[in-house]
């Protein structure tokens, strides 16, 4: 059956395992939600704009915040850096595809499902309340007796599965499929940021997967895992919940980290200052990572000695995080910089994420953390690494790649225009926040009383969250205007680095007509120019007919076998009844793995 | 997971991908399981009511489960040397064997499941009883895919002929099913023994 899929339309893009195309389908998705994300803080950031504000219930105003956090997190940022793994990494490596095609396939059709049954909560009016770290108690049965809850529990659940899969196949893949020649140590540094973490996802999923669990069992079969009343304990929901939280800083900032460290050296037309430093750096921080879950939190009264282990590990991640920095602005020192659209996104990368990593240095230590806990300061230390970072970074790495994805650049005015806005209404929103957070304004309350002090900084805020959605909406402009308008891409359009741009923009079906072999880092570069400095003109992968490439069959069953996992997991809101309807799902489940097992792949 | 061999590519490991997968998979569930355990020993002396660890578990029956269940570990060392040596009877004998193992152990769970319930300790009578179920509950589920899946591939050796030797399927499940019972030595240590110290 699997042979006889089309190649073209929509079949084929249900069908299918190539990781270029799941590549796209995942970035897209990803900025799908980052629609649903924005318009959550733009009516957060309008209730808050004026005291005594009434345009959101208090109700309203908790599920927003709910969403907003969890879905920038877990639908935006995570599979829009799985987006650029998938598209990347094979051909970064040199590879065909990556080790498990259809098991790419099975991970993003996980994940849209899970992102689908978190958003249609919506729907049904029952929107989770819990913040993005769900806290028990709050959110057991007896508290939140609603349907609310699960949406979050088992939404995110599925979206863990879709990461684990995924991680397990980018971690082999990255192992086992390198080109001749590529050793670890010449492997481009965005696969190295990507393998850490991999690693990352694959030692912190787990935990919160256990957590889920008991979080499911409390909710719908009577547990009291996290309820006093049982002889339960709501601080083993926390543990558990950072155990998993705080490596997933580091799985949302260190893909970011890996390609402002490709995007630097492009347009500095300069080696990556400290290539090994800065592998070693991910390494300590992707380690250390594991080992500072307790600074978020230092007000449950964790006592003296772990206070003390827990601030010193978290003082200590921050040499690291240093060592990047300085190597990033070493590797800009004496370069010929090119202010390209990216170019300006990955520089804002480094200053925005220092700012962040700053305030967040500060609340490594648990005096001034008991001063900070809960209030707006933190809101303004997360967003400046997690979006003046993180985000600012994958926008870069949008405007960077979108000319080898598309064929055809992106429009530089529009980019260009859309990074000023978002720099100014970034730090325009964000920087006050650190005032209210110091003036003592709480985090998550939907209204304040106007004789606080509170209300020029919570307007300036709120005024930068438009001029912020002014960008995105140019954002959007830019992507539908260049995919048919855009000046025309060669293959080596950026004059780049790493193998990708041996070829052609977008790249065939089958990557690399020739198994490409390298001798060195930066191998591409090293070899458009001779010893004496003169540019040479070295030959692009050449193109062959694709029929005489062996290609993955596209194959049905990953949406099967996914869809049988939405409804094992859409069970529990059926109370008794569901159990039936998670039967289904498992026998959809058993089909699709013996239809897999048994077609050829 | 295909059920059949395909030319196997080079890798720059040299270890089949599929097989690197599995390993990779089990260092995620030794995080799985080394949560759920670290549950159940903060959890075991929380219970409010109902009967404690020391009152319930019947070491007898659980040391004869755990051996049931080491043996078929060497079941599946012969099963994969039959397979490798392309030894039909050998590999479909002993494949059997470690389903047949898998099963008793299974049925060994449920006759402790149910006699625990019988005793008042069911899923939800104390902390203690919800941590124990979920962490056994979590490791019967294990052994109950690994049983599925080498059934799967026992029942495919009778449909597929006398000269399908899948090895490196067959390596994989071995590898899934090798851990599967490491991790109950540890619970069996852990949860059961430790009771008595």
């Amino acid at each position: 059956m699997a042979k006889n899929l089309p190649k073209t339309g929509i079949v084929s893009w249900l069908t299918t395992v190539d990781h270029k195309r799941i590549g796209i389908m995942y970035g897209v998705t990803a900025l799908f939600f980052l629609l649903f994300g924005g318009a959550e803080a733009i009516f957060m950031r309008t209730q808050l704009a004026i005291p005594n504000n009434s345009f959101l219930d208090a109700g309203t105003f908790n599920g927003l915040v709910t969403l907003h956090g969890t879905t920038m997190i877990f639908l935006f940022v995570m599979p829009l850096s799985a987006g650029f793994f998938n598209y990347l990494t094979p051909l970064m490596i040199g590879a065909p595809d990556v080790a498990f095609p259809r098991m790419n396939a099975l991970s993003y059709w996980i994940f849209l499902f899970g992102g689908l049954l978190l958003n249609f909560s919506f729907v049904v009016g029952l929107l989770p309340d819990g913040g993005w770290f769900n806290y028990a108690n709050l959110t057991g049965p007896k508290y939140s007796p609603t349907h609310a809850i699960d949406f979050w529990v088992l939404g995110v659940q599925v979206v863990g599965l879709a990461s684990l899969i995924a991680a397990i196949n980018f971690f082999v893949t990255i192992m086992n499929m390198r080109c001749k020649g590529m050793t670890l140590l010449k492997m481009p540094i965005f696969i190295w940021t990507t393998l850490v973490t991999q690693v990352l996802l694959i030692l912190a999923l787990p935990v919160i997967t256990v957590a889920l669990m008991m979080m499911t069992f409390d909710r719908s079969f009577g547990t009291g895992f996290f309820d006093p009343g049982a002889g339960g304990q709501v601080i083993m929901w926390q543990h558990l919940f950072w155990i998993f939280g705080h490596p997933e800083v580091y799985i949302l900032i260190l893909p970011a980290m890996g390609i402002v460290s490709e995007i630097l050296p492009t347009f500095s037309r300069k080696p990556l200052f400290g290539y090994s430093v800065m592998v070693y750096s991910s390494c300590a921080i992707g380690f250390l990572g594991f080992a500072v879950w307790a600074h978020h939190m230092f007000t449950t009264g964790l006592g003296p000695w772990a206070q003390a282990l827990f601030s010193a590990a978290t003082m200590l991640i921050a040499v690291p995080t240093g060592v990047k920095i300085f190597n990033w602005v070493s590797t800009l020192w004496g370069g010929h910089i090119r202010f390209t659209t990216p170019m300006l996104f990955a520089l804002s990368f480094i200053a925005m994420f220092t700012l962040g990593g700053l305030s967040g240095i500060m609340h490594s230590s648990p005096p001034i953390d008991y001063q900070h806990q809960d209030t707006y300061f933190v809101v303004a230390h997360f967003h400046y690494v997690l979006y003046g970072g993180a985000v600012m970074a994958l926008f870069g790495g949008i405007f960077y790649w979108f000319p080898k994805v598309t064929g055809r650049f992106m429009d530089e005015t529009m980019g260009k225009l859309q990074f000023w806005l978002y720099m100014i209404g970034f730090n325009l929103t964000f920087f006050p926040m650190h005032f209210l957070g110091l003036q003592g304004m709480p985090r998550r309350i939907f209204t304040y009383a106007s004789d606080q002090g509170w209300n020029l900084w919570n307007l300036m805020s709120s005024a930068g969250a438009y001029i912020t959605a002014a960008g995105g909406v140019l954002f959007f402009i830019n992507i539908f205007y260049s995919i048919k308008f855009g000046k025309k891409a060669p293959h080596d359009c950026w004059d780049g680095r790493t193998l990708e741009w041996t070829l052609s923009s977008p790249p065939p079906e089958y990557n690399f007509a020739v198994d490409p072999e390298v001798k060195a880092l930066d191998d591409w570069w090293l070899r458009k120019w001779d010893k004496q400095g003169k540019r040479l003109h070295p030959d692009v992968q050449p193109e062959v007919d694709p029929s005489t490439k062996h290609l993955p069959n596209p194959s049905f069953w990953p949406m099967v076998l996914a869809l049988g996992i939405l409804l094992l997991a859409c069970g529990p809101f059926f109370d008794a009844k569901g159990i039936a309807l998670s039967v289904v799902g498992v026998v959809v489940m058993l089909i699709a793995t013996y239809g897999w097992s048994f077609e050829e792949a | 997971m295909s059920g059949h061999d395909h030319a196997v590519h080079e890798t720059v490991t040299g270890i089949d991908n599929r097989k690197f997968g599995m390993w990779i998979l089990i260092a995620s569930e030794c995080f799985l399981f080394g949560t759920l355990i670290a549950n159940y020993l903060i959890n075991k002396a929380r219970g409010l009511v109902g009967p404690t660890p020391q009152q319930i578990y019947d070491i007898d029956i659980t040391t004869l489960s755990t051996f049931d269940l080491l043996m078929s570990s060497v079941a599946m060392v012969l099963a994969l040397h039959g397979c490798q040596t392309r030894d039909i009877k050998k590999f479909r004998l002993w494949t059997g064997v470690v389903v047949l193992g898998g099963l008793i152990f299974l049925g060994f769970q449920y006759y402790e499941f149910s006699h625990f319930v019988h005793s008042g300790l069911g899923l939800t009578t104390n902390i203690f009883g919800s941590s124990f179920y979920l962490l056994t509950g979590c490791h019967g589920a294990h052994v109950f895919f690994g049983v599925l899946w080498l059934g799967s591939i026992l029942i495919t050796s009778y449909a597929k002929g006398e000269d399908w030797f899948p090895s490196m399927p067959l390596e994989v499940a071995g590898l899934y099913w090798h851990f599967v019972d490491v991790v109950w030595i540890i619970i069996f240590t852990v949860v059961y023994l430790f009771v008595f110290v």
